[in-house]
């Protein structure tokens, strides 16, 4: 990979004067898939801003559950806040990549980068969550705007998530054979503002499924999704499944989610 | 080229590295520990596992410079006054190794497995963990007795 | 003798100690003094001219030692590769085969074709500046697919205008016809056998080091053969005469058969030390190398068509073969799908009449040569798909289908070449039935259904050759090298031995089955016993480790050479103990003169040989060293059933692999803790291609989808079974440790029982390999769209 000039700065104000002060910046929070893309030639940033020395991780729970930005896969998995909160949070981040992966990257990272297959958007989105930065909170709904593109402004950071208790929620993924990603993810939600459910895996990012959300409307069981049909219209079609298959995995993945949900 | 310094199988190193030197680059070739392997470069096959501060990480996905005062162990780091791990033992008991390039990782997830999960691991769950590790030549099976064994004996 | 080191015994293995410990020592973990890093400009386009190369401005990057083009390689009278196995097609013209040069000549002919090569002081750099090299290339029409070959107007090379490289038969066409006439029902099948990418999981690597001084080349590289590497670098290539030039295959990760061939990156290594003044060159592939550039394996697309007789009887067999090639003849190519493929089309059954034709073909993607189990898994899949599909046609139990038209009586001469010398077929599906508790199948089917899951049983009765032999025949048949072993047996003066073998291991724990050998024959301890292999400065020759040949054929040559050190060995322990050299006795290590109570240790006599004090040196000489060359007289023939038992999910169409029993008959085991190993892996391989890996390249664009293990699906442990297996035994006749071969046939029986079982399950004819979640969803939902 090409070289870059490394920060390592230890406070977000400081993080975020070094990307500002440089257009071709980075923030790295894991690497988990900066460092991949970087290898491969597919980004090449001049400068990279580590925020592994923010130490901004942790789990508070209080009448809504905060994730701090560079909380660790695994530390979200084995939170025992989070497994009360919302356990399908917990089994989510379990599930993310492979153990090694969970090690080192974050939260914050997996939903700044915003990977159309990657798992946390589907649980922000599918929750409800608000994406606290530096600078302002973001509606989930809000946030994911495209592939690999976010409501981010350039040099803005996150620096927590924070996600409303629902009542009952669920993820279920199909992962891709070969990278293990998500082929289709559905996280479901049964929340105070109505049922949610999201989709990851399927198109150029995260989206809610509002065909299952209104099935699920009419009863939080997975027999309300029977006979739903998602349309496999702007469903992305490669070489591991047509856009009919991942449709089809949707309505599959939804009532495994419901089936699942605590 | 800025200086690093860590703590390498119990040893204090240090060396210059560039900002992209991965931590596989730094330990393979400036510190010559080669038990560590590098088998892809899209961060999947585990070759590359070695401990960081306790915990399995893939020493390809990770910058060198960014682990600065890191406590790292490689392969060459398990064995103990000429004795081998468990781990590492019951890998030779069970034949849960062939060629012996996917090893070392194989061998330091498993013991990562156990650190986190405990000793009593079925056969799902052992293949399940063993997700972020690849091995073309035992076909897992004997991998998979070789963890099992070697977690109880940890 | 009874130590449990012995034959039979499950020794752990030697080498383990420094694989576990990370000591072993890969080609990537040597570095020498002042070397340098190569990195390789390949071609974007399937197919294309080269107009130009312009290496000004790479050459100016920081750190840039050397760059080379084909023009470089030309003007050093480099040899292009070369494929040794000539195929004469059906009329009499040998094969065609086109350039290929080392580093690309007007013409690149697949996306990762070596156009040229940067040496620099870095390998980041070195990369970089090759990302400089700016190529001028002109497209042209490719062709990726083998079915689309023949006669495309993508015409790939000169010498093949119809991209057709060979038409080979094999058998009588006109007494199969005549079988066929006389049929009462004809079994036809479509099969595509698909491509496979071998990913050992130590990538390819080489250094190439000049000597300045002494005018010699040292090359460290990844090789399943040494000794072929140099024979051919010299020989064919020229870099240097043999003893000019060592070659060193250090411990390797893994080979499959990807490492047994002659590639272009590693001979540019050695060539292009001299030209960067000596330095060494060190090379190690990217995994996107290895996908783009290393040889792949199998793609075949068959028809074949079975004749049974009232009774069930196979009376005919017909197949016609189209065999992907790649855009290149690699080393070996040409014999996988003619004489390691079709000569095998006879399975485990007595089956008169057989012909089969193969049309090899070029294609714009990177050669195809032996992968696990080269052509034989080809084969088997097409015997055993068409067997369980004539059993369904004919509405018999395909257990019973197979045993009633398995061939019963040794030694068998089947239509295509082969004749087998031992077996029970029988005695392996017995087992095998019992194992898999096919009994219990029909209630497990039926739990699954409830479930709304779909259950499969599927059969694969294999037979594969291995050991290819002899020489005198292969020889015949077209090889350019002869297919024996060497072995040299050198019994140190306290005792102590080492084995220098032309084997290669890999994986396959030579340092542990090969000493078990010794130990056995000669009573030493096997910690006393060494094995060196790998280095053509040790080694005198070898012809390496493929084809499941080191043990049938390898531990042979190392036999023989024991047998001559224990006759010298007899002759001084006679000369020493003043005795007939017929009344000396050798057991458990011991010397000993019948009917009296003089004995001498192994270890005595050995110092005894080195001393040479107490025999007429005249009549003896001093020293106990052997050696011994090994051509089979035949090949070995491993065969077993395997049985797998699959579910699907119904609405997912992900399938599981339930149960998998093998039975296999490997005749005498020398460590059955490896053979069993040895299974594992293979049926993981075999499973693999069955359900999980495809090489996939675009047919628009001909650039390579699955070149990554992003897209390329590896088999995880999560992903396969424990197995069940069971052995049976019929010792080989044609060697003296009665063994035959197990490294391959884990891959060659299960691909067809996987599918077996998957077709069984879906109530269908086929579904493509690799019957991933998708495809099987395809056909779910085309079952119920009949339905409905």
């Amino acid at each position: 990979m090409e070289n870059f000039n490394y920060h390592r700065p230890a406070s977000v104000d400081d993080a975020v004067k070094a990307a500002k002060a440089k257009p071709d910046a980075k923030y790295m929070s894991g690497g988990m898939t900066l460092i991949p893309t970087m290898k491969q030639g597919l980004a090449s940033p001049s400068d990279i801003i580590d925020l592994g020395a923010l130490k901004n991780a942790g789990v508070s729970l209080g009448s809504s559950l905060v994730i701090k930005a560079g909380t660790t896969h695994a530390e979200v998995a084995a939170s025992a806040d989070v497994k009360k909160a919302i356990p399908a949070l917990a089994g989510l981040a379990a599930n993310i990549g492979d153990p090694h992966v969970r090690h080192k990257g974050t939260i914050g990272g997996s939903i700044a980068n915003n990977d159309p297959a990657a798992d946390y958007p589907a649980a922000c989105v599918g929750l409800g969550a608000t994406i606290h930065t530096n600078a302002r909170k973001i509606a989930a709904d809000d946030f994911f705007t495209g592939m690999f593109s976010t409501a981010l402004e350039d040099g803005e950071v996150v620096t927590a998530v924070e996600f409303p208790l629902p009542k009952k929620a669920g993820y279920a993924k199909f992962p891709n054979p070969a990278s293990r990603y998500a082929m289709i993810g559905v996280f479901v939600a049964d929340t105070a503002g109505g049922v949610r459910a999201s989709v990851t895996g399927a198109g150029s990012g995260v989206f809610r499924a509002k065909d299952v959300e209104a099935a699920l409307g009419n009863g939080f069981a997975s027999a309300s999704l029977n006979g739903v049909k998602v349309s496999a219209k702007d469903i992305s079609s490669d070489l591991h499944a047509s856009a009919e298959y991942r449709a089809h995995l949707i309505t599959v993945m939804a009532k495994r989610a419901v089936d699942a949900a605590k | 080229m800025p200086a690093i310094s860590m703590k390498v199988n119990g040893e204090a190193v240090c060396g210059d590295v560039e900002g992209r030197t991965l931590m596989v680059e730094f330990i393979r070739e400036k510190l010559g520990l080669t038990g560590t392997h590098v088998g892809c470069d899209t961060s999947q096959c585990g070759a590359c596992v070695v401990l960081v501060n306790g915990k399995a990480v893939k020493a390809c996905t990770a910058l060198a410079i960014a682990h600065d005062g890191a406590e790292v162990t490689t392969v060459e780091g398990l064995a103990k006054d000429g004795k081998m791990h468990p781990m590492q033992e019951a890998f030779r008991d069970n034949h849960g190794l062939q060629c012996g390039f996917c090893t070392p990782g194989m061998v330091i997830a498993s013991i990562d497995m156990v650190n986190r999960l405990g000793k009593d691991l079925s056969e799902d769950t052992i293949r399940h963990e063993l997700e972020g590790n690849i091995c073309r030549c035992t076909g897992y099976h004997n991998i998979v007795a070789a963890v099992k064994a070697g977690a109880a004996n940890m | 003798m009874d130590n449990g080191t012995g034959i039979g015994a499950r020794v752990k293995r030697k080498e383990d100690h420094r694989f576990l410990t990370g000591k072993g020592n890969y080609t990537d973990d040597i570095n020498l003094p002042k070397q340098t890093y190569a990195y390789f400009v390949r071609s974007p386009h399937a197919h294309a001219t080269i107009n130009k190369i312009d290496t000004s401005k790479a050459k100016k990057m920081p750190g840039v030692v050397g760059i080379f083009t084909g023009d470089d390689v030309a003007a050093t009278k480099l040899g292009g590769l070369i494929c040794g196995w000539m195929i004469h097609s059906k009329d009499g013209s040998p094969m065609k085969a086109g350039p290929h040069p080392i580093l690309a000549l007007g013409k690149v002919r697949y996306v990762g074709d070596h156009v040229a090569v940067v040496i620099a002081e870095t390998r980041d750099l070195a990369k970089a500046a090759a990302a400089a090299v700016d190529v001028d290339y002109g497209v042209l029409p490719h062709v990726v697919d083998v079915a689309d070959a023949m006669g495309h107007k993508a015409q790939i090379h000169e010498v093949a205008p119809d991209n057709r490289v060979f038409n080979w038969s094999i058998g009588d066409e006109a007494a199969t016809d005549a079988a066929f006439k006389k049929a009462a029902h004809i079994t036809k099948i479509d099969l595509v056998n698909n491509r496979l990418i071998p990913n050992a999981m130590e990538p390819r690597a080489a250094i190439g080091y000049y000597d300045t001084g002494a005018e010699h080349y040292t090359l460290y590289t990844t090789s399943q053969n040494p000794h072929v590497a140099r024979l051919v670098i010299s020989a064919f290539h020229g870099l240097a005469p043999e003893h000019k030039l060592r070659v060193i295959a250090p411990d390797v990760g893994g080979g499959f058969g990807s490492k047994i061939f002659i590639y272009a990156e590693e001979v540019v290594c050695a060539w292009a030390s001299k030209f960067v003044g000596g330095r060494p060159v060190k090379w190690t592939a990217e995994r996107t190398e290895s996908f783009l550039a290393d040889a792949h394996g199998r793609d075949h697309v068959t028809h074949a068509e079975m004749a049974t007789d009232a009774s069930g009887k196979i009376i005919g067999f017909k197949v016609h073969t189209k065999a992907a090639m790649g855009a290149y003849l690699s080393t070996f190519s040409s014999c996988v799908p003619t004489y390691l493929y079709a000569t095998l089309l006879s399975g485990q059954y007595n089956i008169p009449a057989i012909y089969a034709e193969v049309d090899a073909l070029y294609t714009n993607t990177a050669p195809v040569d032996a992968y696990r189990g080269a052509g034989r898994p080809e084969a088997t899949y097409v015997v055993e798909r068409i067997v369980e599909t004539a059993a369904r046609e004919l509405k018999m139990n395909p257990a019973e289908f197979r045993r009633k038209n398995f061939i019963t009586q040794f030694p068998h001469q089947t239509p295509v070449i082969m004749c087998y010398d031992a077996g029970d077929y029988a005695a392996a599906l017995d087992k095998a039935l019992e194992i898999a508790d096919v009994k219990g199948f029909p209630a497990r089917k039926k739990a699954s259904a409830a479930k709304g899951n779909f259950r499969g049983l599927g059969y694969s009765a294999y037979i594969e050759a291995c050991g290819i032999a002899p020489s005198a025949a292969v020889g015949s048949l077209g090889a350019g090298v002869g297919l024996w072993e060497s072995a040299e047996v050198r019994v140190n003066p306290v005792g102590t031995v080492e084995i220098l073998t032309g084997s290669h291991s890999h994986g396959q724990g030579h340092e542990t089955t090969f000493a078990q050998l010794v130990s056995d024959r000669l009573g030493v301890d096997i910690n006393n016993v060494a094995i060196v292999h790998g280095d053509t400065d040790k080694v005198q020759f070898g012809m390496g480790t493929y084809g499941s040949r080191s043990g049938a054929v390898g531990m042979t040559a190392i036999s023989k050479a024991l047998d001559k050190v224990e006759a010298k060995a007899k002759r001084i322990a006679a000369a020493v103990m003043e005795s007939s050299v017929d009344d000396i006795e050798f057991k458990n290590g011991t010397f000993t003169v019948k009917g009296t109570d003089k004995k001498m240790a192994f270890g005595e006599v050995a110092l005894s040989a080195y001393v040479a004090h107490k025999f007429n040196s005249a009549e003896i000489e001093p020293g106990l060293k052997e050696s011994a060359f090994h051509d089979p007289s035949n090949f070995v023939f491993p065969a077993g059933v395997h049985i797998a038992e699959i579910e699907i999910d119904g609405e997912t169409g992900v399938t599981t692999v339930a149960n998998y029993t093998a039975v296999d008959d490997f005749g005498n085991v020398i460590n059955p803790m490896i053979v069993e190993g040895q299974v594992h892996g293979g049926i993981t391989q075999g499973i693999g291609q069955a359900l999980i890996e495809g090489c996939v390249y675009d047919k628009e664009s001909g650039q390579l989808v699955t070149g990554s293990y992003m897209d390329y699906q590896m088999p995880r442990a999560a992903d396969v079974p424990s197995y069940k297996l069971g052995f049976t035994c019929t010792p080989c006749p044609s060697n003296p440790l009665g063994m035959k071969g197990c490294g391959e046939a884990g891959a060659i029986g299960s691909p067809p029982a996987i599918m077996n079982a998957v077709t069984d399950a879906l109530g269908v004819k086929d579904v493509p390999m690799p019957a991933t979640p998708h495809v099987v969803w395809q056909q779910l939902q085309h079952l119920k769209k009949a339905a409905e």
